[in-house]
């Protein structure tokens, strides 16, 4: 659809190096002062108009925050984190949020056009109807720092009975839903960064399929950081029922800044009996500049949990920016048969720091687990993979393959593997398999000779290296993580 | 029209090219015959820019543009083709993928419109519909899980489609049974015109029975010790390289 076509565009603008979506917007903000503290939680669920018990479980979680320690057992280092220098809560003004694009504030809508973002499709807004043959159009939600500013297409889906709109408000219109769920998959004290989300979310999306729903088009949310010294905290529920199908894309972007920004997720998806959930991420964070000033942390938790039987959840993540990326997308496969599937490039460059992988969790019968990462690393970066497969006793047959490739670039970089494996149940049968590789001087000459640059010939063998993970990418967004790879790496070489 | 002039070139501090003198006009094809280690490799690496080698004296040039200032890539623009002796595996990239870009690029840096992809696919299915070479070769990977004469055959491939005006073979014979080797000089010997020259290395006579050239010339120690017509290939082939390096000591 043009939308994507102009995303392309954004992305195949470019004509220097460095980071292209590093440009800030300049909107009337309502700010929270700088701070944590049980007051600013109070604060941030007044604003959203939330009912008691959210407000209970997010002080519940902070009073376990307040307990723990930060992690620091990835192999990523970074000043400590002034938790009390961040504003928790940013809004642009002019509430209360809009239900239509019309009511949205131009200077957003500005900002997702430079962004290359399909917000605007008023047209179809406006009730008319694809051409016959024409794709699909993607559904979107845009959250611009802790609000969801503008999701498109809500009526369609509603017609078939999905559910697509900011978690705020999901809250408020489908308390019981949101209340069943939220917490369930990663519950409110999981972890360090799990815990702080929990207390202090602002927003993200909230995804309903019910029973027997083919989601009828792609669903997806592009999150933008932008006020100063603002952590962002989104939280996203995905439920599919019984036999239902939907698949998710996730896209980021922040200006170009000099401090380190804090951006502290939390996704959370159920699929129950043949359910399907493919949720696949661009993530392109600031990854800070040459010399690793500035930039995002990107502490992340994402787990998906295989409730119901045949169930699959297959988490696809490109992920080329950010200071630094703490991120296990995960499976807890439950059901019987469930599948959990795990493909992954992450690109490193510079003085960017990504420890990333996942974990499959095998407690059903006949459960399987696949798992194909990829990383990339450049300039003085460090990438390291961490998963871990679990089979619990009474996971009879379990599967799962693995397998992790490196692709060195330069020769002051560092790629790492860390793989966990832990079977309780002899009947599993794991396999992992492990490649190191450095695009090689010939094969930069072999494509030089043959009248590429040598920065196309980079992109061609990494996109090369990265195939058997762009192929499980919807289509157009395969073909804008091809070009971002490209120019995520433009001149790591010579 | 390749000219070369005076042509040195050293690896590190190893002098290996030391004063080549070669023209090969526009429509001509040339053998390059010699020992091992005689440069013939050099010489074919020199003259389409891998980085690592230095040029240290002389001249090269075709149709009097300076090709030892060119990039690697604005060579091959220009119609420099390199057939590798080792073609180099490029894993997870399709071999139309990398034939159509490689096209496109040298076509756009030449100021002429892309291909696009649906009349590239049309075009080289002919190409190897006339090589003899199979449909999947185009679906497979650059090189990747291809046997020794199948790479070679894929480097004939790119050189039908990239149509070169002047193509450096080097050694695409090594390697070969008899029928790869007539598959490659196909290859070449329909690209053959008034438009089109060649520089063919070769260790042996063999490949020169089916690429017929018009001139051979023998490399020794970096230097052309003497040049003549298809005749003096066979006559190495009869005495070997030892008589004519020792006559021209």
């Amino acid at each position: 659809m043009p939308a994507v076509v102009e995303t392309l565009d954004a992305v195949a603008s470019v004509t220097e190096g460095g980071y292209k979506w590093g440009f800030s917007t300049d909107i009337e903000m309502d700010m929270a002062p700088k701070g944590l503290n049980e007051d600013i939680i109070r604060l941030i669920s007044a604003r959203k108009n939330e009912p008691e018990w959210l407000l209970a479980w997010r002080l519940k979680a902070y009073a376990a925050w307040l307990k723990m320690e930060e992690p620091d057992w990835a192999m990523v280092h970074h000043a400590p984190i002034d938790y009390q220098d961040l504003h928790y809560y940013a809004a642009p003004k002019k509430k209360p949020g809009p239900k239509s694009l019309d009511e949205v504030d131009p200077e957003l809508l500005k900002m997702y056009e430079k962004l290359g973002i399909p917000l605007k499709e008023r047209a179809i807004l406006a009730g008319v109807e694809p051409e016959e043959g024409e794709r699909l159009p993607i559904a979107i939600d845009a959250v611009f720092d802790s609000v969801s500013v503008a999701t498109t297409f809500r009526d369609t889906l509603a017609k078939s009975g999905v559910i697509f709109c900011p978690i705020s408000e999901a809250v408020l219109e489908h308390p019981e839903l949101v209340q069943k769920y939220l917490g369930s998959v990663v519950p409110a004290g999981d972890n360090y960064f799990a815990a702080l989300n929990s207390a202090v979310f602002t927003d993200g999306s909230f995804v309903f399929i019910p029973k027997g729903v083919r989601c009828p088009m792609e669903l997806s949310t592009y999150f933008r950081i932008n006020a100063r010294n603002t952590g962002q905290f989104e939280r996203t529920l995905i439920i599919v029922e019984d036999g239902g199908h939907v698949s998710y894309l996730e896209g980021c972007t922040a200006p170009q800044r000099d401090e380190n920004q804090l951006h502290a997720a939390v996704v959370e998806l159920v699929a129950m009996d043949d359910a399907t959930i493919k949720y696949s991420t661009v993530q392109n964070w600031y990854p800070g500049d040459a010399n690793g000033v500035g930039g995002i942390y990107n502490f992340v938790t994402k787990r998906g949990a295989c409730r119901g039987a045949r169930s699959k959840i297959s988490w696809t993540q490109v992920e080329t920016g950010s200071a630094i990326t703490w991120k296990y997308p995960s499976c807890i496969l439950q059901g019987d048969d469930s599948v959990g599937e795990f493909y992954s490039v992450a690109v490193t460059t510079n003085m960017q720091q990504a420890d990333t992988g996942t974990k499959m969790i095998h407690i059903g019968k006949n459960t399987r687990s696949t798992i194909i990462s990829k990383g990339i690393s450049a300039g003085r970066s460090n990438n390291t993979y961490r998963g871990l497969v679990r089979v619990l006793p009474k996971a009879d047959n379990a599967r799962n393959f693995t397998q992790c490739d490196s692709l060195l670039i330069g020769d002051k970089c560092g790629a790492h593997t860390v793989p966990y494996i832990e079977t309780r149940n002899a009947s599993a049968k794991l396999e992992h398999e492990a490649t190191t590789s450095k695009i090689s001087d010939d094969q930069l000459f072999y494509c030089r000779s043959r009248g590429l640059s040598q920065e196309d010939a980079v992109g061609m063998i990494v996109n090369g290296f990265c195939r058997e993970v762009l192929k499980e990418l919807p289509m157009e967004f395969a073909v804008e993580a091809q070009k971002l790879l490209a120019v995520s790496l433009e001149g790591s070489v010579g | 029209m390749l000219e070369i002039k005076g042509l040195e070139a050293a690896i590190g501090d190893k002098q290996i090219l030391r004063g080549i003198d070669l023209v090969v006009p526009s429509g001509e094809v040339h053998a390059i015959m010699g020992p091992n280690g005689s440069g013939k490799s050099t010489l074919s690496y020199v003259l389409s820019g891998r980085p690592g080698y230095d040029v240290t004296g002389g001249t090269a040039t075709f149709d009097d543009k300076d090709l030892l200032a060119m990039e690697p890539e604005a060579r091959a623009a220009l119609g420099v083709f390199l057939a590798f002796q080792y073609p180099v595996e490029l894993p997870g990239v399709g071999n139309a993928n990398f034939l159509r870009t490689a096209l496109n690029a040298q076509r756009r840096a030449r100021g002429e419109a892309e291909m696009p992809a649906t009349d590239f696919l049309k075009f080289a299915r002919a190409e190897m519909k006339r090589l003899s070479m199979p449909d999947d070769m185009l679906k497979r990977n650059v090189n990747v899980g291809f046997s020794g004469g199948e790479k070679k055959r894929n480097e004939v491939l790119q050189m039908a489609l990239l149509k070169p005006r002047i193509a450096i073979l080097d050694e695409t014979d090594s390697g070969l049974d008899i029928d790869a080797l007539k598959i490659v000089a196909e290859g070449v010997n329909t690209q053959r015109g008034p438009n089109f020259s060649a520089l063919v290395i070769t260790h042996y006579q063999r490949l020169l029975d089916y690429i017929v050239p018009d001139r051979v010339h023998v490399l020794s120690a970096g230097r052309i010790i003497r040049s003549g017509g298809p005749e003096l290939a066979h006559e190495l082939e009869a005495n070997g390289y030892a008589g004519i390096v020792a006559e021209a000591a």
